[in-house]
């Protein structure tokens, strides 16, 4: 039962976590719920389906279909979050400006909440198939019982929400204008992480080059199966061993991303700004 | 129907290895809940290729962090996976869903 709950733990971990960031990443706006409640749903229903179809999925493309398909949706998220990052830069300050003057925080219901809805359908669709075909495996192997199965499953999943949970409550402890600068950060490291294991499957399915098996081992410092080398790998992309694919494709999503923030952010008309730094010398 | 074939010709050509004949290969069995071979020898300095077959009734996923390789293998079925090239060493490989079925590649 142990060993069901912490597998399930984990990957449940995963997609709490960014479930918690987008949570925390659109507070104040209206009805968020549903966007977020209907992502997981979908996520839910996904992996179900991918589960399935597993190994119809694993056959396609000359047998690369696996590979190609989680490199599809995690590259699909990298560029969702972008999205979110750069529509906030353009808009954040002016909505955190109007919240505050309105002394609430309701802001405009424009935000791209479908990009951040769609990031927790596909965290949740990816940890989600690999839930459910595990405990598909548990339950038609006779090794365990199937309320044991039941048990380490709903302890793993009771586990991996509160992780979730108390992530949100974290970002919750911020300041309203803070907020946003922390979770736009979170957002971009988040990305970078999901760029680089998108480029890991991408190396797997033999059309990128790996660039080095191993940049680095950190492994006998933090495993990147310990509790906080999930943490971490999920919220920043952490890799005990990482293939230089990975270094490369991390750090060029946040170069991408970032700049595309400033360009993007700058051309938006702003209401009073700050002077350049070049006007204060 | 021609072009759609044409399409995924194309694509089955960017995606295969150049080298796909040349790559040596090499058979991995899960059977009850074991590797079989556990240890697998590989030449060092060349992509291989990794036959995996599942022959347990459940479903599993080949990984290793140290080589890094993911992927679902469905009862019954296999999978190829290709690795390197590696330099000489011992590279651990597990069955995710079974943390304790474990295996080694001796890279030589």
């Amino acid at each position: 039962m142990l060993a069901t709950a912490i597998i399930v733990f984990r990957e449940v971990l995963e997609a709490s976590l960014v479930v918690g960031i987008v949570l925390a990443a659109s507070r104040g706006v209206a009805r968020r719920g549903v966007w977020v409640g209907s992502g997981i749903a979908s996520g839910v229903l996904g992996a179900i389906l991918v589960a399935a179809c597993a190994e119809g999925i694993a056959a396609a493309v000359n047998g690369i279909g696996q590979e190609l398909f989680n490199a599809t949706i995690l590259f699909t998220a990298v560029v969702m979050l972008g999205w979110h990052n750069i529509w906030m830069n353009r808009h954040g300050r002016e909505l955190a400006a109007t919240a505050a003057l309105l002394g609430k925080a309701v802001l405009g219901g424009s935000r791209p909440l479908y990009a951040l809805a769609l990031v927790v359908g596909i965290a949740v669709l990816r940890e989600g198939s690999e839930v459910v075909l595990f405990l598909y495996g548990i339950a038609i192997a006779s090794g365990e019982s199937a309320l044991n199965m039941l048990g380490g499953g709903m302890l793993g999943l009771a586990g991996g929400a509160a992780i979730g949970a108390l992530m949100y409550l974290g970002l919750l402890a911020i300041p309203l204008r803070r907020l946003f600068g922390v979770t736009s950060w979170l957002i971009l490291l988040l990305a970078a992480g999901m760029a680089s294991q998108g480029a890991l499957f991408l190396m797997q399915a033999n059309v990128l080059p790996s660039l080095g098996n191993e940049v680095w081992d950190t492994s006998s410092i933090l495993s990147e199966r310990s509790m906080l080398g999930v943490l971490l790998h999920v919220l920043i992309g952490y890799s005990a061993q990482p293939a230089g694919i990975q270094v490369v494709f991390y750090l060029a999503t946040i170069l991408v991303i970032g700049t595309l923030m400033r360009v993007i952010g700058r051309a938006a008309p702003r209401a009073p700004s700050r002077p350049p730094a070049t006007a204060s010398i | 129907m021609g072009r759609t074939a044409g399409f995924v010709g194309m694509v089955v050509l960017v995606f295969a290895p150049p080298t796909l004949a040349d790559d040596p290969s090499f058979s991995i069995v899960l059977k009850n809940n074991q590797f079989v071979p556990r240890d697998v020898q590989i030449p060092a300095g060349v992509k291989v290729k990794l036959v995996v077959r599942n022959d347990n009734p459940t479903p599993s996923e080949f990984e290793s962090t140290q080589f890094h390789r993911e992927k679902i293998v469905s009862p019954g079925q296999e999978i190829i996976v290709f690795v390197g090239p590696l330099d000489p060493g011992s590279y651990e490989f597990f069955d995710d869903f079974h943390p304790e079925t474990r295996g080694h590649l001796l890279v030589k």
